[in-house]
C-alpha cells in the first residue's frame, strides 16, 4: 500500500503544486490585495495556429497591461460542452471579462448570458454570436468584406474573360463560411445559382478534403478558370489538385486568412492573393477593453472591424493591396 | 514491523483495493478537492461544486453505459455518436412539430436499436467489440450529419430541456433534475450489477467468458443485454446533454467516447474486463470535472489540463496493474 | 459389494461418435457405481475426453444409449447433464478470478430472496449463499482458505482446485466428473485434492477421475476403466493389477484375456 496508493495521490499532488505556484506568481505581479485583472480567453481549439496566435498575442498584451490571462479551449471545433464548462469555470474564478471565439453560436448563449448577469464583460473575437447582442461587443474581421476583396481581385484578374468558377466552401451552415461565400460572389458580381459557378464543395477548411473535393470536381468539368477558397489550407488542397491536372498557373485562385504559410504560398506563386485578418488586433483590443472595463466600468459595444488586407505580389489597378514582404511581417501562425 | 508482517499487511491492503477498486480514485478525488480548496478561494463554494457536478453529468452518463460494456471485456467507441444522434432525433422531431413525449420515445428507440445492433454483431457474429463499435462510430456519425442536413437544432421545448432545470436544496445548493436522474440511474445500475444474478454474470463474462459458459451462464444473451442497456443509457445521456446545452449539434461530443473511457479507467475499472464498479465511474467522471474546474480556477491553461488528465489515466492503469500483481 | 448386483449410477452402452471419417467414440461402454471412484485412463487420443463429453452432455453421440440410474436419458447440452445431477470439474476449473469464493460456488445458479424482493426486484440472497458455501467448505474439510469472501485470484492452485471441486460436490447429486484435477499441482496440494475426492466418495457421491498419474490412480481408484482406440478395453481393480500391466493395456501391448493380463471385470 505504501507504494501503490501514492501512484495516484502523488500525481494529483504534483498537479496541485503546479496550481499553487501559478496562483502565487499571479498575485505577486498584481501587488494588490485584489490581485491583477483576470481575463479569460476561450478559443475553439488549442491547436489551430490562428487561435494560437490569438492566445499568444492576448497573453503578451495582458502581461504588458498588468493583467492575468487564463486561456482555455474546446477540444475540437464544435465542442460546445467544453466551451460552456470553460465559461462557467472562468466566471467562478472571478474574471473581469471573457474573450471568446464561440464554437457554435447558439450552443453557448446560456452560459454567456449567465456570465453577463454576473457582471462579466463578454467579448466575441473572430466569430459573431447569433443573436449578436448575446455578447457586449464583437471584435472580428468583417468576413463579408474579406470575401468581397477576394472576389474583386479574382474578377479583376479575369478581366473580360467570362468566369468559370469552382468554390471551395467551409462547413455547411457555418456563419463565417456563409459570409465569405456571399462576399466573394458580391465581389465577383455573381449570384448563387449563376451558371458561371460550375461547382462547389464543402471542405471544412481542411487541406485533404479540399484536395479530394477539387479532384472530383475537375473530373466532372476541367474548364475552370477561377477558384474561390474559404481559407488557405483549402487553397493549398485545391492548388495541389489543379497542379496534378496540369492547370497550375492557368487558374486564378484566391484565398482568405493571412497565415504566414499562406503569405509564403502567395509569394511562391501558388495562388494569386490572400486576404489577411488580424487576430493580434482582436486579442489586443479585447484585452484593452477588459482592462478599461475593470478600471472605470466602461463597456464597448457593437461590431468592431479589425480589418482585412489584400496581400498579393501582382497588384491590380483600383485595388489597394500590400506585397508579400509586408505580409510576412504582419502574418500570423 | 517484521518482513513477514509487512508483506501480509501489503497483501491485505492490495486485497482491500481488489474488493473496492473505487477506493484509490476516491482518495485521489478527495485529495484533489482538498488541494484546490486550499489553493484557490473560488473552488470550494456551493455554486462551484454544483457546477462541477453539472459539468460531469453527460460524460458520467456516457461512462455508465461504457462501464457495463468494459466490465464484459468490451469497449464502446460509438457511445457519444449514438448519443449525439439521439439529441438530433429529439431536437429535430420537436422542431418539426412532434410532441416532446413522442420525440423522447423515438430518441430512446433509436439509441436502444443502435445498442442492439452493436450487441448483435458482437454476440452473433462474434466480432471484436473494438471493431464493431469503430464501424458503428463512423456510420452513426455520418447518419447524424445526414439527418441534421448541416444544421444544428436549438431546443426550446420544456420537457427536452427539463434536466438542466432544478431547484435549490436548503435554499443554496443548486440541484438540477439531471443530477437527480443521474443519481437514480447510477443507483439502479449499481443494484443490478451487485445485487442481481445478471450483474454477477456480467462480471463473470468479463473475467473469463469460457468459464462463464461452463458454469451455465447464457453468455451471448448476457452480453447482448449489456449493449442493449447501454444503448438505453446513451438515450438518457442525450436527454442530459440537451438539458445542459439546449442545442443539438451533429459536430458536438467528438471526443465523448474517449472522455467516457477516461472516466471509466480513472474510476478503477479494468479495460481487460471483469473488475470495476459504477461507483468508481462516478468518481472518475467527477475527478475529470474537478481537475478541469480546479485547474481553471488556479489559472492553468487548458493544454496543461489535458496533460493532467492524461497523466491520471496512465496512473490509474498502472495502479490497477500493481494491485493485481501484488495480490498474486 | 458385487457391482453386478446393483444398478449403476450411470451406464452407457455402444456409444458412437464420428467426425467425418474420424471415429472418436467407437462403440464404447461405461459403468459407474454408487460410492466408487472410477479412474478413466488411456493414451492420448484414445477418446477419453470424447467419452466424458458424451456423458456430461457436451457432445451428443450418434449412436448408443446412456442410462442414468437405470433409465434412458438424452443430454442435449451440458446444462441438461447438470440438471440431471452430473457435475464436471474442468481442467480449466471455470472459475472467475476476480470474484470471491461464495460467488463462484453459486455462479450461474444464484439464489434469490423469497417473496417479491426476489421475484420482482431479482434481489440475491447473499447471506444464504455465503452460509451455504461456508457449510459446504466445512463439510468437505477445506480449511486452507481463510474466508468465503476471498477472491479466487488470491488463492493458490490447490485452493482453487478445492473450490471447483466443492462446487461440483455441492450441486452434483448423482456424480462428479474430474478432468485431470492434480495436473497443475504440487505434491502437497495434490494430496489435499485426493483427500477431498475421498471425502466426496465417502459421502456417497461417485467420482469419475480422468488422470495420467498412475500412482495416484492406483492410490485412490476403486476400479480403473482402461480406454483404447475409442472404446473400453478393460476394467480392472488396482489390487489385482500392476501399474505396468495397466499401461500395457492402454498401449495394446497386453490384451484382456492374455494369460498374464489382470482379471477383467467386464466383457469386452
Amino acid at each position: 500500500m505504501r507504494r501503490t496508493v501514492p501512484v495516484v495521490l502523488l500525481t494529483v499532488a504534483v498537479l496541485a503544486t503546479a496550481a499553487c505556484t501559478q496562483t502565487k506568481s499571479g498575485s505577486a505581479e498584481g501587488g494588490q490585495s485584489s490581485g491583477p485583472v483576470k481575463i479569460g480567453l476561450v478559443t475553439k481549439t488549442d491547436t489551430n495556429p490562428y487561435f494560437v496566435k490569438l492566445r499568444e498575442s492576448a497573453k503578451a498584451h495582458a502581461e504588458k497591461s498588468g493583467a492575468e490571462l487564463i486561456a482555455v479551449a474546446g477540444k475540437f471545433d464544435g465542442d460546445n460542452e467544453g466551451q460552456v464548462a470553460a465559461i462557467e469555470n472562468l466566471v467562478q474564478q472571478g474574471v473581469k471579462g471573457i474573450l471568446i471565439t464561440p464554437s457554435n453560436s447558439t450552443g453557448i448563449l446560456g452560459a454567456l448570458k449567465q456570465a453577463k448577469e454576473k457582471g462579466v464583460l463578454v467579448i466575441a473575437l473572430d466569430t459573431e454570436t447569433d443573436p449578436k447582442d448575446a455578447v457586449d461587443a464583437t471584435y472580428a474581421t468583417n468576413n463579408t468584406t474579406a470575401g468581397e476583396l477576394e472576389g474583386k481581385y479574382i474578377k479583376a484578374t479575369l478581366g473580360s474573360t467570362p468566369p468559370r468558377l469552382l468554390m471551395m466552401d467551409g462547413t455547411p451552415g457555418g456563419t463565417v463560411d456563409e459570409q465569405r461565400h456571399r462576399g466573394f460572389l458580391q465581389g465577383m458580381g455573381l449570384k448563387d445559382g449563376d451558371p458561371a459557378i460550375i461547382g462547389a464543395a464543402p471542405t471544412n477548411g481542411d487541406q485533404n478534403k479540399a484536395q479530394a473535393a477539387m479532384e472530383n470536381l475537375l473530373q466532372r468539368d476541367a474548364t475552370v478558370n477561377a477558384v474561390y477558397t474559404l481559407n488557405e489550407p483549402a487553397a493549398r488542397g485545391a492548388v495541389a489538385a489543379l497542379t496534378a491536372k496540369g492547370l497550375a498557373g492557368k487558374v486564378a485562385v484566391g484565398s482568405i486568412d493571412g497565415g504566414c504559410q499562406g503569405v509564403a504560398d502567395v509569394k511562391a506563386g501558388k495562388y494569386l492573393a490572400t486576404v489577411m485578418q488580424f487576430p493580434k488586433k482582436m486579442a489586443e483590443q479585447g484585452v484593452d477593453a477588459v482592462v478599461t472595463f475593470a478600471k472605470d466600468g466602461k463597456k464597448p459595444t457593437g461590431f468592431q472591424d479589425t480589418g482585412a488586407q489584400l496581400i498579393t505580389d501582382k497588384p491590380l489597378p483600383g485595388l489597394e493591396s500590400k506585397d508579400t514582404t509586408w505580409g510576412s511581417q504582419n502574418c500570423w501562425g | 514491523m517484521s518482513a513477514v508482517d509487512e508483506r501480509s499487511f501489503r497483501n491485505r491492503s492490495a486485497e482491500a483495493f481488489l474488493h473496492n477498486p473505487a477506493l484509490g480514485p476516491l482518495a485521489a478525488l478527495i485529495l484533489a478537492m482538498v488541494v484546490f480548496s486550499a489553493t484557490t478561494s473560488t473552488f470550494l463554494t456551493v455554486d462551484n461544486l454544483s457546477l462541477v457536478v453539472q459539468q460531469s453529468l453527460v460524460v458520467a452518463t456516457l461512462a455508465l453505459g461504457q462501464t457495463l460494456i468494459v466490465l464484459t471485456g468490451g469497449i464502446d467507441l460509438a457511445n457519444a455518436a449514438v448519443m449525439v444522434l439521439g439529441t438530433m432525433v429529439l431536437a429535430r422531431l420537436v422542431t418539426e412539430g412532434s410532441s416532446s413525449a413522442v420525440a423522447l420515445v423515438a430518441g430512446f428507440v433509436v439509441c436502444a436499436m443502435l445498442g442492439a445492433i452493436s450487441g448483435g454483431l458482437v454476440t452473433m457474429l462474434n466480432l471484436p467489440p473494438f471493431i464493431v463499435t469503430l464501424g458503428m462510430l463512423t456510420v452513426v456519425l455520418a447518419v447524424g450529419r445526414l439527418y441534421s442536413e448541416g444544421n444544428s437544432y436549438p431546443v426550446t421545448d420544456n420537457l427536452l430541456g427539463v434536466l438542466g432545470e432544478g431547484g435549490y436544496l436548503f435554499g443554496q445548493i443548486k440541484v438540477t433534475h439531471g443530477m437527480t436522474l443521474a443519481v437514480v440511474m447510477f443507483a439502479i445500475t449499481w443494484y443490478a450489477l451487485t445485487r442481481t444474478a445478471w450483474g454477477r454474470h456480467v462480471y463473470a463474462l468479463g473475467n473469463d467468458p469460457e468459464a462463464a459458459r461452463l458454469t451455465g451462464i447464457h453468455v451471448g444473451r448476457t452480453r447482448f443485454s449489456v449493449y442493449l442497456v447501454a444503448g438505453v443509457i446513451y438515450a438518457f445521456a442525450a436527454w442530459q446533454a440537451l438539458g445542459r446545452i439546449p442545442n443539438a449539434d451533429p459536430n458536438a461530443f467528438q471526443t465523448g467516447n474517449l472522455d467516457s473511457i477516461t472516466a471509466v479507467v480513472i474510476g478503477g475499472t479494468s479495460l481487460f474486463g471483469g473488475r470495476g464498479s459504477v461507483m468508481g465511474t462516478v468518481v472518475g467522471a467527477l475527478i475529470v470535472a474537478v481537475l478541469r474546474s480546479g485547474l481553471t480556477q488556479a489559472g492553468i491553461d487548458s493544454l496543461y489540463q489535458d496533460v493532467a488528465t492524461g497523466v491520471l489515466v496512465i496512473a490509474a492503469v498502472a495502479f490497477d496493474q500493481v494491485v493485481r500483481r501484488r495480490s498474486r | 459389494m458385487t457391482p453386478a448386483l446393483t444398478i449403476p449410477a450411470l451406464q452407457a452402452r455402444g456409444l458412437v461418435k464420428r467426425y467425418g471419417r474420424v471415429t472418436a467414440i467407437d462403440g464404447a461402454d461405461f459403468d459407474l457405481y454408487a460410492g466408487e471412484v472410477l479412474a478413466v485412463v488411456g493414451d492420448n487420443g484414445a477418446g477419453k475426453s470424447s467419452l466424458i463429453k458424451a456423458l456430461s452432455g457436451a457432445l451428443i453421440p450418434d449412436e448408443g444409449t446412456i442410462l442414468l440410474e437405470g433409465s434412458e436419458t438424452h443430454f442435449h447440452s451440458p446444462l441438461d447433464a447438470r440438471h440431471a445431477g452430473i457435475e464436471t470439474v474442468h481442467q480449466t476449473l471455470a472459475l472467475a478470478p476476480a470474484m470471491d469464493i461464495a460467488t463462484n460456488l453459486f455462479l450461474g445458479r444464484e439464489v434469490r430472496r423469497t417473496g417479491p424482493l426476489g421475484s420482482v426486484f431479482r434481489l440475491l440472497d447473499r447471506s444464504a449463499m455465503r452460509e451455504q458455501a461456508q457449510r459446504q467448505l466445512d463439510a468437505l474439510g477445506i480449511e486452507t482458505v481463510q474466508h468465503i469472501g476471498q477472491l479466487i485470484e488470491t488463492l493458490s492452485g490447490g485452493q482453487r482446485q478445492a473450490v471447483a471441486v466443492a462446487r461440483a460436490a455441492m450441486f452434483g447429486s448423482k456424480m462428479v466428473i474430474m478432468d485431470e484435477p492434480t495436473a497443475a499441482l504440487g505434491v502437497k496440494e495434490s494430496r489435499q485434492v485426493l483427500d477431498l475426492i475421498r471425502r466426496i466418495r465417502d459421502r456417497g457421491l461417485p467420482v469419475v477421475l480422468i488422470s495420467h498419474d498412475m500412482p495416484q490412480v492406483f492410490e485412490i481408484a476403486d476400479r480403473i476403466h482402461v480406454h483404447r482406440l475409442g472404446r473400453r478395453t478393460a476394467v480392472v481393480r488396482p489390487a489385482d493389477a500392476s501399474m505396468s500391466q495397466v499401461v500395457s493395456l492402454m498401449t495394446g501391448a497386453l490384451r484382456p484375456g492374455d494369460p498374464d493380463a489382470p482379471p477383467n471385470l467386464v466383457d469386452t
